[in-house]
């Protein structure tokens, strides 16, 4: 790898542009989300800047179960992005639909619409979950600088108090989407 | 035939254009001075704020992502604005007269006050042509502030140039301040932030309002140049307010160091200003400009010329 793809790669890692979509969300991770940019959690340290033009995003993060209305415009907002990109979905709705499973008002879960690459899980995630996250996504894309394969899924791990078991979590992703598409 | 006249002048122009105050020193001064803006936003927040190198990361990073396809003409004038841009930015930084050089080629006044405006004129034009709705709104900001602003700027520009009876950059460098020199410094400051889009007067830009007005459609190495114009913009504006402050001195590092050290001083305040204010709605920025600091511009305008003619 020579120099100019090195420097590539720490510059993907250390300058993350968001571009933050609600997916029929609750507003509850949307909330935590714009929490993380605060002065208590301040992600700009890590170089996180809200756009608000997807162009210009690098992470595209996703809250909510993806309703029947929001499908078209994740899609193209998705597109809009321009590459390389990730997508994370920020919450337990995007990666299971949660609660409101079965649901006929839904086309969830996420990833049968975009491919998604960071989990964030949590009824709401803690902005420091959300913020994990953001940064798992940002090394994503020096990977892809550094044109290796493609990674598969990343599920974070649940952060905070209280959330054991109480919701959806990382080890029932799967067997949630198998239900769905049943 | 080559005099060594004319050889020290061209080197002394070119030494200017590339190394100081112009590319050379003025690149890595714009990426300074957007981090001295966020950082400070930051601070005032209570924050910590970003990394020193975060602009230069932004640029990195922004020259490796791709562009969604442009074509025909409209695709090549998207592409073309942002480069005339930062060719119009950094020529304006090159005109900078910091040092007290000998030869070299000397613009005046005018000169720079055009070269400054050519990026707002590609920020209004990039806007209509990316034809997004966002961006047809900003541009109509940008169009409407570049009107009030202008005035003022230009009012206080010909009041001190009235003041003091040159148009030459190096000869206002060199004399020195009378009171009516403060007096427009102090309205070129007041306009400083409708041309630097900074925040009581950040419209056509206003994030999350109007996406990203004149830049929405804009991405990858494009956006990149935009953000580096604005770094220029930033160096070139600030350089100007400094000149016009700077006292004269002959020795050339101490000139330097006062140059820095003065803009560095006017984007701590800008930004300190930007940090303490929110958004104005466009047409009390026009009230601003037109009803409130009109005045005073014309009345230093008003006796600049007395003075001089009762000189």
């Amino acid at each position: 790898m020579n120099l100019w793809n090195k420097l590539m790669c720490y510059s993907r890692r250390h300058s993350p542009w968001l571009f933050h979509m609600n997916g029929g969300s609750c507003n509850g991770c949307d909330i935590e989300l714009i929490a993380s940019l605060t002065p208590r959690y301040d992600a700009e340290q890590l170089g996180v800047r809200l756009e608000g033009s997807p162009r210009h995003a690098d992470i595209l993060c996703i809250t909510g179960p993806v309703t029947h209305n929001a499908v078209n415009a994740i899609k193209t907002v998705y597109d809009q992005v321009c590459g390389p990109k990730a997508v994370v979905a920020i919450g337990s709705c995007p990666a299971t639909t949660n609660v409101f499973i079965d649901s006929r008002t839904l086309d969830g879960p996420l990833n049968r619409h975009v491919p998604v690459d960071v989990f964030v899980p949590g009824c709401p995630p803690r902005p420091d979950a959300i913020i994990q996250g953001i940064a798992k996504a940002a090394e994503i894309l020096a990977e892809r600088a550094a044109k290796k394969l493609p990674v598969a899924p990343v599920v974070m791990p649940l952060v905070g108090p209280g959330c054991e078991g109480a919701c959806p979590c990382a080890a029932t992703t799967e067997t949630k989407n198998e239900e769905v598409r049943a | 035939m080559i005099t060594p006249e004319i050889w020290n002048s061209l080197t002394t122009a070119l030494a200017r254009l590339l190394i100081f105050p112009g590319l050379l020193f003025a690149v890595p001064a714009a990426w300074f001075f957007l981090w001295v803006e966020r950082k400070a936003v930051a601070r005032m927040q209570g924050r910590i704020g970003p990394p020193f190198m975060q602009p230069f990361f932004d640029f990195i990073k922004l020259l490796g992502k791709s562009t969604p396809p442009r074509n025909g003409v409209g695709g090549l004038l998207m592409r073309a604005w942002p480069l005339i841009a930062v060719s119009a930015a950094a020529g304006a930084v090159g005109l900078l007269p910091v040092l007290p050089a000998s030869g070299g080629f000397e613009g005046d006044l005018i000169l720079l006050l055009a070269l400054l405006e050519v990026p707002s004129m590609c920020i209004i034009a990039a806007g209509f042509s990316s034809g997004s709705i966002f961006g047809e709104i900003g541009s109509a900001r940008e169009a409407v502030l570049s009107v009030s602003y202008n005035i003022v700027f230009l009012l206080a520009i010909i009041s001190i140039a009235a003041s003091q009876h040159t148009f030459s950059l190096q000869a206002l460098a060199q004399l020195p301040a009378s009171p009516l020199r403060w007096l427009g410094i102090v309205a070129i400051l007041v306009c400083l932030p409708a041309k630097l889009h900074l925040n009581p007067f950040s419209l056509p830009n206003a994030e999350q309002e109007i996406y990203s007005g004149p830049m929405t459609e804009y991405a990858g190495p494009e956006l990149a140049m935009w953000e580096l114009s604005h770094g220029l913009e930033w160096v070139a504006a600030t350089g100007l307010a400094a000149t016009l402050i700077a006292p004269a001195l002959t020795l050339w590092w101490v000139a330097a160091l006062v140059f820095v050290a003065l803009t560095f001083a006017i984007v701590l305040l800008l930004s300190v200003v930007a940090a303490a204010t929110a958004r104005l709605q466009i047409d009390t920025t026009v009230r601003f400009y037109w009803q409130c600091t009109l005045i005073f511009a014309v009345l230093a305008v008003a006796s600049a010329l007395f003075m001089r003619f009762r000189a």
